[in-house]
């Protein structure tokens, strides 16, 4: 027991000892980033090209649950710009006296996908969604509080199968991890984000069918500038960037559908 | 408050107790009175989910057992289904990563009892068994009882493993500590508010009757 004790001290002592003071340090002005899990691939090389465009600015990237961001935002946690992946969580932080409409934005609109791995038997070209009435366990995002998820959902009564197949539904935190589900062999079949079935790492692994729009609700994945950004300036031209032609072409070829202007 | 949650919680962290007392007290037991020279190894093996953060533990389980995979291959040819997203896979996960906070405390109570009783009760004629049940367990109880309420509190306040395993299906893999994760997840904070405040009444009493029945039989 005491030799616990002396592991928890010493870690938690390694722990303090990592954390810097200021973020960023001094030079160039940082902008912090909270962004939704989907934004995974496409942000880094959005990240990676402003670095070429205007060097002055430092970007720094957190990924994570829009849910779980909107609640430490509320509690003031340190980022300058907060892209969810679903405009209504910065509304509602709005709405809660923190930022202003003038700087809330959308950015892109998110497209699922069913998506299994190469040597799945479930004819998901031929049958589309009906075909997920063979497959033993369906990952998706949670309904209850992911964006993705409810779009899962709604696909999936729209094609008249939720009530055979809800059975079979695996929840994943958010739609990365309903993702990591489907394409570790888990689950045998998954409505994942058109985004991470276009990233390097599940599309070698798999095959995928597009989910028409019109079958569930319109994903709009909108962002806040935050009253407590550092450099409100900065802040403001990696928005401008992310919303610029080229910000755009980039998100659409990373399998976002463009937000009308 | 998600009582089905609660029911499920309860019965996987009792589940777990069960299996780490019939595993973990021959283990430590060994570990405790061998001289081999790999023992340490086996140490360590058993102490490595103090280190690794439950997430690592989940994935590599979900890498694991996973359909395609020897073990997954095992389990589908006795059971129906995958072990990922089930209960059993769920209560495996558990046990690996409650073996530290049962087996550590264990060692460390055997380890303290006087060799020479133990040796005593062998001369005497007692079989290694009969010695263990009638001189080393009633000598070491209070670590024995400490092992496994850690690892009962701990599988009930336990959120890594089963996030990275269990796919959060109601009554099957979603735990209460899931269930407060989702409430928060959909700013449901009056029901996350209400389940942690139980959450948390229950760890503070479970600990204090565990050191209070301690300290009256085996003043520290």
């Amino acid at each position: 027991m005491i030799r616990i004790g002396l592991l928890a001290f010493v870690t938690s002592a390694l722990l303090t000892a990592g954390q810097s003071p200021t973020p960023g340090g001094g030079g160039a002005p940082t902008v912090r980033v909270a962004a939704a899990a989907d934004l995974n691939v496409v942000l880094d090389e959005v990240v990676e090209r402003l670095a070429r465009r205007q060097p002055s600015i430092r970007v720094e990237t957190t990924y994570g649950s829009s849910g779980t961001m909107h609640a430490q935002l509320r509690q003031r946690a340190p980022y300058d710009v907060y892209l969810s992946a679903d405009v209504e969580y910065p509304r509602d932080l709005i709405a809660r006296g923190i930022g202003s409409e003038r700087d809330l934005f959308t950015y892109a609109i998110g497209r699922i996908v069913v998506w299994v791995p190469r040597g799945s038997t479930l004819a998901i070209e031929r049958e589309g969604l009906s075909a997920l009435a063979g497959a033993s366990r369906i990952a998706m995002a949670n309904p209850r509080h992911a964006p993705y998820g409810r779009a899962a959902e709604a696909a999936l009564r729209n094609a008249g199968i939720w009530s055979r197949v809800r059975g079979n539904v695996v929840l994943g935190e958010n739609v990365a991890q309903a993702a990591q589900f489907v394409q570790s062999g888990a689950a045998d079949a998954g409505i994942v984000a058109r985004s991470l079935a276009m990233a390097p790492a599940m599309r070698g692994a798999g095959r995928f069918l597009e989910i028409p729009e019109h079958t569930h609700p319109r994903l709009t994945q909108g962002g806040l500038i935050l009253p407590w950004a550092v450099s409100r300036e900065a802040t403001v031209r990696f928005r401008d960037y992310l919303l610029s032609d080229e910000g755009r072409q980039l998100l659409a070829s990373h399998g976002f559908d463009l937000s009308a202007r | 408050m998600d009582w089905v949650a609660v029911g499920l919680t309860l019965k996987l962290a009792a589940l777990t107790t069960l299996i780490l007392a019939i595993v973990g007290l021959p283990l430590a037991y060994w570990l405790a009175t061998t001289r081999r020279a790999w023992r340490p190894v086996i140490d360590a093996a058993v102490a490595v989910p103090l280190l690794l953060p439950p997430t690592v533990l989940g994935f590599y389980f979900l890498m694991a057992t996973g359909p395609n995979t020897l073990l997954g291959r095992l389990h589908a040819g006795v059971f129906d289904g995958s072990v990922p997203f089930s209960f059993t896979g769920v209560l495996l996960a558990s046990v690996l990563y409650n073996l530290p906070f049962a087996v550590r405390p264990f060692v460390a109570g055997f380890a303290a009892v006087d060799r020479r009783l133990v040796e005593a009760a062998r001369c005497l004629g007692a079989s290694p068994p009969r010695t263990f049940a009638t001189v080393v367990l009633p000598l070491s109880w209070p670590a024995v009882l400490a092992g496994l309420v850690l690892a009962f509190a701990h599988t009930v306040g336990e959120f890594g493993v089963v996030l990275m395993v269990g796919g959060n299906i109601p009554g099957v893999t979603r735990t209460i500590a899931l269930a407060i994760y989702d409430d928060v997840q959909a700013l449901d904070y009056a029901a996350a508010h209400e389940a942690s405040a139980v959450l948390l009444i229950f760890a503070v009493s479970v600990l204090a009757v565990t050191y209070s029945l301690q300290r009256r039989v085996l003043p520290l």
